[in-house]
């Protein structure tokens, strides 16, 4: 059997820096790549605007992907390419990990766990479309593969649903390579993407956004004809007498990022229902002592910085990682805040450097950040506007609050009039 | 006077300017950073875009190249720069960094390769 310290699940922007970062930390690590190349999702995403936080440089995905693969290199890290994990199990001394590859079939025993195994598309499975069932209708990242890999122009007029980024990337992308977005229609009152990305994928090429609209309906019989679309109301139902249709080749769908957490989930890591990955203390261990998460698989990022931020502290704990005891106490997130990470705090090893990530759940002008421990305030940040599609990041210090099993710890978004 | 919102798109932050134009004079308010600054009187004198596209290759494990601008184009040049990176077929193993096209249209910028994904060895 392989051994190995650090055994790290999903060879995109998460695993790689948090293979380097266990490396650098001392740990012997493996990587698993179920693709022939590393780099994840970043390959197809070519568009720039990636690593403004960490580099100060507008990089496209490949570029930003590159900088870490050629030091995963350097460093001469054990990388299993084409490989795809079947089973991971806990034992005595960590966890054996069986995985399968042109080779075969062969086990992997590790002393933890590193789960970077990214995000899924929401699929039009997932999202209510009556009609038939013709080709045409695929995702935005679908789409994405299909021009940026494989050179392939997946329509030449076609609907976006949802406002989501990968969307809006998307319709300036096949815009640029000649074919026609007809529009792009949110179900909801506000834009899902970033504010940017409204200006420079939609406007900048006269892309119509619809906002409260939806898709209500696909017809064609071998490939997508046309769909019917409609407004809805505050309930996000359709207004009967507001259904136009639209003749188009394809239907991009944009309507959400789920966290992949299946090898989690049977592992009985526990999950948050609202980052649907992973509830993670400071150091991102999940609930089950050894297995940590990060990037897209521990909450949907909009910022790849952010992706390798939590991989390297993922990789830093991993690599650390001596199974001592820990005594959790839960961070409540207020009801104007969508999740928070992390979920808990180990009250035995609390640092005064708290990374501390949050989402707002609606758009909120003038208001105020707060953390409290027992009722008094540790953090404080005032904000002029929050935005959902828009994470925040702050840096807490939890040393000095005498923190216990039992202290009540709560974080919430108080909005100021003026 | 004039007053407009703008919305700067230089990075992920897109922050939300208030921009006056009094007598020649651009004055901007709203900006996290300096460069929200600049991008406000460059989209009211000449706008500038960057594109980032991908070349056909003759390599059919990577049929095509992912590629972008090295600095940023005038926005009504972009569909003419399209035209000039659409009619490229990469041929050789080129590295990161490489330039596929010299001084696109006489821009004063290059076509550059974004991927290692050609180089010898990948």
């Amino acid at each position: 059997m392989i051994k190995t310290d650090v055994l790290v699940i999903g060879g995109g922007p998460a695993g790689l820096a948090a293979a380097i970062e266990a490396h650098k930390n001392g740990a012997k690590v493996i990587l698993i790549e179920r693709e022939s190349r590393l780099g994840g999702i970043l390959k197809q995403c070519i568009h720039d605007g990636f690593g403004l936080v960490r580099f100060e440089e507008k990089l496209s995905g490949p570029e930003y992907a590159e900088r870490f693969i050629d030091e995963f290199r350097e460093l001469h890290i054990e990388a299993l390419l084409l490989t795809f994990v079947t089973k991971v199990q806990k034992t005595e001394s960590g966890f054996v990990a069986t995985v399968v590859n042109r080779d075969g079939v062969m086990d992997i025993e590790a002393k933890s766990l590193i789960l970077a195994t990214g995000c899924r598309e929401r699929t039009a499975k997932q999202v209510f479309i009556h009609g038939t069932r013709p080709a045409g209708v695929f995702t935005a990242g679908t789409a994405q593969h299909f021009t940026n890999l494989l050179g392939e122009l997946p329509t030449k007029k076609c609907v976006i649903l949802g406002s989501g980024d990968i969307g809006l990337i998307m319709a300036r992308r096949l815009t640029l390579e000649g074919a026609k977005v007809l529009g792009v229609y949110e179900v909801k009152p506000t834009p899902s993407g970033l504010t940017r990305n409204i200006h420079q994928c939609l406007n900048d090429f006269d892309i119509p956004l619809h906002l409260s609209h939806t898709v209500t309906r696909v017809f064609g019989v071998d490939r997508l004809e046309g769909v019917e679309v409609a407004k809805v109301d505050e309930n996000m139902r359709a207004i009967p007498g507001t259904e136009e249709y639209i003749e188009c080749d394809a239907l991009i769908l944009s309507v959400g990022l789920i966290p992949e957490n299946e090898i989690a989930e049977n592992l009985g890591v526990e999950i948050d229902p609202k980052t649907k990955g992973p509830k993670c203390d400071a150091s991102l261990m999940t609930s089950v002592p050894g297995i940590f998460s990060c990037g897209n698989a521990l909450h949907v990022n909009d910022l790849v910085d952010y992706v390798s931020e939590s991989g390297e502290t993922a990789g830093r704990s991993a690599a650390l990682f001596s199974g001592k005891e820990r005594k959790m106490a839960s961070v409540i997130p207020g009801d104007k805040i969508l999740y928070i990470v992390p979920q808990k705090l180990d009250t035995l090893s609390v640092g005064s450097e708290t990374v501390v990530y949050f989402r707002s759940k609606e758009v909120y002008d003038d208001s105020i950040f707060r953390i409290t421990v027992d009722g008094e305030t540790v953090f404080e940040k005032k904000y002029a506007f929050l935005r959902p599609p828009e994470m925040e990041k702050v840096i807490v210090d939890f040393s000095k609050c005498g923190l216990s099993e039992n202290s009540k710890i709560s974080a919430e978004i108080e909005v100021t009039v003026k | 006077m004039s007053t407009r919102e703008m919305v700067c798109i230089t990075c992920p932050r897109g922050c939300t300017m208030q921009v006056e134009q009094f007598d020649g004079a651009i004055k901007v308010t709203g900006n996290f950073c300096k460069r929200g600054e600049q991008f406000a009187v460059n989209e009211l004198t000449m706008p500038m875009r960057t594109i980032c596209s991908t070349v056909k290759t003759s390599f059919p494990e990577s049929p095509v190249l992912p590629c972008r601008v090295s600095k940023d184009i005038p926005k009504d040049k972009i569909f003419d720069v399209m035209n000039e990176i659409n009619r490229v077929v990469v041929t050789e193993r080129i590295s990161r960094g490489d330039v596929i096209i010299k001084n696109v249209l006489g821009l004063d910028a290059d076509v550059i390769s974004t991927s290692d994904l050609l180089r010898k060895g990948e």
